[in-house]
C-alpha cells in the first residue's frame, strides 16, 4: 500500500500516534469534551438580554388601593420583583449604589388624592441603568401599565378618569447613565475582562514553561522555596496589569469620555485587589498543568465563563439564579461592580466592601492551593 | 571535613514510578575528594539516583545523609552545598550569560554575588561574551557554563549528569582536568557517563543496570571481580571468525576493535575448550589480555539483560 507519493500506511500510523497521545494527555481530552458540553448548557440557559423579575425598593408615602394595585401590576409584568419597602431617600441612594436594587420606586404622599382630584400625580422610578441593557425593557414595560393598571380600579363612577390622558404619570430617572451609553458600561468592563484575560494567562504560563524548558529542574536544585518562585513570578505582572489599567482608563475617559465620578486611587486599590486574584488562580493553573498549552486551556475554562455569567456581557440579572451562584463566585463579577460603582456611581468605599470581601477570599483560596499544588520535587 | 570522610553514604534506597521499580536497593559511599564514576546504560536508574541524592526525588524507602544532612527530611540543607548539572540544559536560553549566572548566585543568596559571577565569568574565559543569550552558546559551551553555574556556590559536592554527553573530545578533556582539579580542591564529585575513557578517569565506580547497583570499586577491581577471560585475536579475516565465533559455549561476547577481535568469556576453561580447533587455525593470532572496562561492562550488561 506504499505509494511514491503519499504513504497510506504511515500516514495511518501518524493518526494512530496521535490518538495514542491525545488519550494519554488526560486533561486536553477533558477539555476538548467538557468545554462544549460545559459551555452549551452553561451558557444556552443562562444568558438573558431580556432580565425579569428585577429586584425593587419601594419607598411609599401612600398606602392607599390605587397605589398598592399599581404596585401589584407592576410585579405582574414580571419584570419586576418588591424586594423591600424603605423609609428615606438615603437608603434609596444606599441600595442603588451598592446595587442590591436595580430600581427604586417613590410613590409621593397624596397620590390617591391627587389622582382622584384629577391632577395627574407622578410616580417617581430610580434605575440603576450603569447597564441600559439591563433596566431597557422592564422601562418600557411600566410606562404601558400607567394605561391599565389601575382600570380595574377606576370603575363605579370614577371611570371619567379612565380616558385618553393617563391618570398619572410615571417619571423615570436613569440613574449613573442618564443617556443610556453602552460604552459606560462596557468599557470599565473591559477593563475586568482584560484583567482576567492577561493575568490568569501569564501566570499559568509561567511556571509552565519552566516545567517544559527543563529548566525548573535547576530552579528546584536551588534553595529557593515554593512561596518565593510564586510570588516572585506573580510581582512582574502586577506591574503589567497596573499598567494596563492605566491605558484603559485613559482610553476609557477620553475615548468614550467614560466619567469617572469615583476616587482613582480607590480604584486603583481594587485593581491591585482584582490583579491578585486573577494572578494566584493563574499561578495555582500553572502548578498542574504540564505543558503550555493546558495552561492556556485552562485559562480559557475559567476565562468564558468569567466572561459570560459575570455581568460583563449580558445582565447579571437576566440570568437564573443557579448561574447567578456561579457568578458570585467570580472575582470578576464583583470586580464589575467595583468599578462601575466608583466610575459611575462615584461609591466610597463603603460603598465596596460587599463586593471586595468575596474577591479577597478567592484570592485567599487560590494562593493557599497553589502553595499546596506546588510541587517541590520532580515526584 | 577531614580527608577520606564520607560525603555521600546511603543505603537501600528505593524509587517506583508507578509499576516501574527505578531504582533498586542503592547503596553507595562516596568520600571527600573523590571522583566517583556512575555508569549504567540508558534508562538503568542513574539520574533518577542522582535526583535523589541531591533532594529533588524523595526515595520510598531507604535512607542516608549526603554532606552530613539526611537526604529525606534536609533537602534543603542539602540543596545549599551541592552542585547539580542536569542532563539536559536547564539554564535559561532566553537569559544571557551572565544573567544566568546572576540569577544562580541570587538563588544561592550569595554575598558577593557580583564578585564571584565576574570571577566565574573570567574563569570560563566568557567575559567579551557575557552578554549573549545562553540558547546561542554551542554544546560545549552550554556544558561549560552550567559547569560554571553549578560550581558557583562553591559546592562541597558535585553531582553531574552525563556532563559530556554530545561534547567533543577536546572540550571532554579540558572539562575532566578541571574535575581533577576540583576533586584535589577537596570537592567530592559523581559523575554519570556512558563514556569508558571516562569511567577509567573515575577514582571509582559504580555500574547500575535496570536499577540494580551490579558493580562497585576502583576500575582494576571492578575489571577483577567480574572475573572474565579475555582473548584478543588479530589475522586477515576476523569478521568471518566472529560468525564462527558466536554462540559457541562459554564465549559471552565477541566484539571488534579496529584489527583485532576481543573474544570474552566468564569460564576460563569452557572458552578454552570451545575455541580449541579454531585457535589451530594458522591464519589468526590468538593472545590472552586484560579485559578492558567495555569487556567488563557490556558483559554485564548482557547478564542483566538474560536475566528477567
Amino acid at each position: 500500500m506504499t505509494s511514491r507519493y503519499f504513504s497510506w500506511s504511515r500516514w495511518w500510523g501518524i493518526v494512530v500516534k496521535e490518538f495514542i497521545q491525545l488519550r494519554r494527555d488526560r486533561l486536553t481530552f477533558g477539555m476538548i469534551v467538557m468545554i462544549p458540553i460545559i459551555q452549551l448548557v452553561l451558557f444556552g440557559y443562562a444568558i438573558n438580554s431580556d432580565p425579569k423579575y428585577l429586584p425593587t425598593a419601594v419607598l411609599s408615602a401612600d398606602n392607599s388601593p390605587f397605589a398598592r394595585s399599581f404596585l401589584r401590576s407592576m410585579e405582574n409584568t414580571n419584570y419586576f420583583r418588591l424586594v423591600k419597602n424603605i423609609r428615606n431617600e438615603a437608603e434609596a441612594e444606599r441600595l442603588l449604589a451598592i446595587g442590591e436594587v436595580q430600581f427604586v420606586l417613590t410613590i409621593p404622599e397624596n397620590f390617591s388624592r391627587k389622582l382622584l382630584r384629577g391632577e395627574n400625580p407622578v410616580i417617581l422610578l430610580e434605575a440603576d441603568a450603569t447597564d441600559p441593557v439591563a433596566t431597557g425593557n422592564a422601562l418600557s414595560a411600566i410606562n404601558s401599565l400607567v394605561q391599565t393598571a389601575l382600570n380595574r380600579d377606576l370603575l363605579a363612577g370614577l371611570h371619567f378618569l379612565q380616558g385618553k390622558s393617563p391618570p398619572f404619570e410615571v417619571r423615570i430617572h436613569r440613574r449613573y447613565n442618564p443617556e443610556g451609553i453602552t460604552q459606560y458600561n462596557i468599557v470599565p468592563g473591559l477593563m475586568g475582562v482584560i484583567l482576567t484575560m492577561t493575568m490568569i494567562m501569564m501566570t499559568a504560563l509561567a511556571v509552565t514553561r519552566e516545567r517544559e524548558r527543563g529548566t525548573m529542574e535547576n530552579l528546584l536544585a536551588t534553595p529557593a522555596r515554593p512561596a518565593e518562585v510564586i510570588t516572585g513570578k506573580i510581582v512582574p505582572y502586577i506591574m503589567i496589569g497596573l499598567i494596563q489599567v492605566t491605558l484603559i482608563l485613559l482610553l476609557a475617559h477620553f475615548l468614550f469620555s467614560v466619567p469617572i465620578l469615583g476616587n482613582v486611587a480607590l480604584l486603583y486599590a481594587a485593581v491591585l485587589l482584582f490583579i491578585a486574584a486573577n494572578l494566584s488562580l493563574g499561578i495555582t493553573f500553572s502548578t498542574f498543568a504540564r505543558n503550555q498549552l493546558q495552561a492556556m486551556q485552562l485559562t480559557f475554562f475559567f476565562f468564558l465563563p468569567s466572561l459570560l455569567l459575570s455581568g460583563f456581557m449580558f445582565p447579571f440579572r437576566g440570568m437564573p439564579n443557579w448561574a447567578q451562584n456561579i457568578g458570585e463566585v467570580l472575582p470578576l463579577t464583583h470586580f464589575l461592580r467595583l468599578v462601575r460603582g466608583i466610575l459611575l456611581k462615584g461609591n466610597t468605599a463603603v460603598d465596596m466592601l460587599p463586593s471586595v470581601w468575596p474577591i479577597a477570599l478567592f484570592m485567599l483560596a487560590g494562593m493557599a492551593l497553589a502553595l499546596k499544588l506546588y510541587r517541590k520535587t520532580l515526584d | 571535613m577531614s580527608t577520606g570522610q564520607l560525603v555521600i553514604d546511603v543505603q537501600n534506597l528505593n524509587k517506583r514510578f508507578g509499576a516501574k521499580h527505578v531504582v533498586r536497593d542503592l547503596s553507595l559511599q562516596v568520600k571527600q575528594g573523590e571522583i566517583f564514576g556512575f555508569l549504567g546504560p540508558n534508562g538503568s536508574g542513574k539520574t533518577t539516583s542522582i535526583r535523589m541524592l541531591c533532594g529533588l526525588l524523595t526515595p520510598d524507602s531507604g535512607s542516608g545523609t549526603c554532606l552530613g544532612f539526611d537526604i529525606i527530611k534536609q533537602s534543603d540543607q542539602i540543596k545549599l552545598h551541592v552542585g547539580y548539572m542536569t542532563q539536559r540544559f536547564s539554564l535559561y536560553e532566553d537569559l544571557s550569560i551572565r544573567e544566568n549566572l546572576d540569577f544562580i548566585a541570587r538563588m544561592y543568596g550569595m554575598h558577593k554575588r557580583k564578585q564571584a559571577v565576574q570571577q566565574s565569568l573570567s574563569k570560563l574565559g566568557l567575559l567579551e561574551r557575557q552578554d549573549q543569550l545562553a540558547g546561542t552558546l554551542s554544546g560545549g559551551w552550554k556544558q561549560r557554563l552550567a559547569l560554571a553555574a553549578c560550581m558557583l556556590h562553591d559546592p562541597q559536592l558535585l553531582l553531574l549528569d552525563e556532563p559530556t554527553a554530545g561534547v567533543d573530545p577536546k572540550a571532554r578533556r579540558e572539562f575532566w582536568d578541571e574535575i581533577h582539579g576540583l576533586a584535589a580542591r577537596g570537592i567530592a564529585v559523581l559523575v554519570s557517563t556512558h563514556y569508558m575513557d571516562e569511567a577509567e578517569r573515575c577514582h571509582r565506580l559504580a555500574y547500575i543496570a535496570n536499577g540494580k547497583l551490579l558493580a562497585q570499586g576502583t576500575a582494576q577491581e571492578v575489571i577483577a571481580t567480574q572475573r572474565l577471560t579475555t582473548w584478543s585475536v588479530s589475522g586477515a579475516n576476523i569478521i568471518q571468525l566472529a560468525e564462527q565465533l558466536r554462540g559457541l559455549p562459554g564465549v559471552a561476547q565477541v566484539s571488534a576493535f579496529g584489527n583485532t577481535l576481543h573474544v570474552t568469556g566468564t569460564d576460563a576453561e569452557q572458552l578454552l575448550h570451545s575455541t580449541a580447533s579454531l585457535r589451530r587455525q594458522s591464519d589468526y593470532h590468538w593472545e590472552l589480555t586484560e579485559p578492558s572496562l567495555e569487556d567488563v561492562f557490556i558483559n554485564l550488561m548482557d547478564a542483566v539483560g538474560s536475566s528477567p
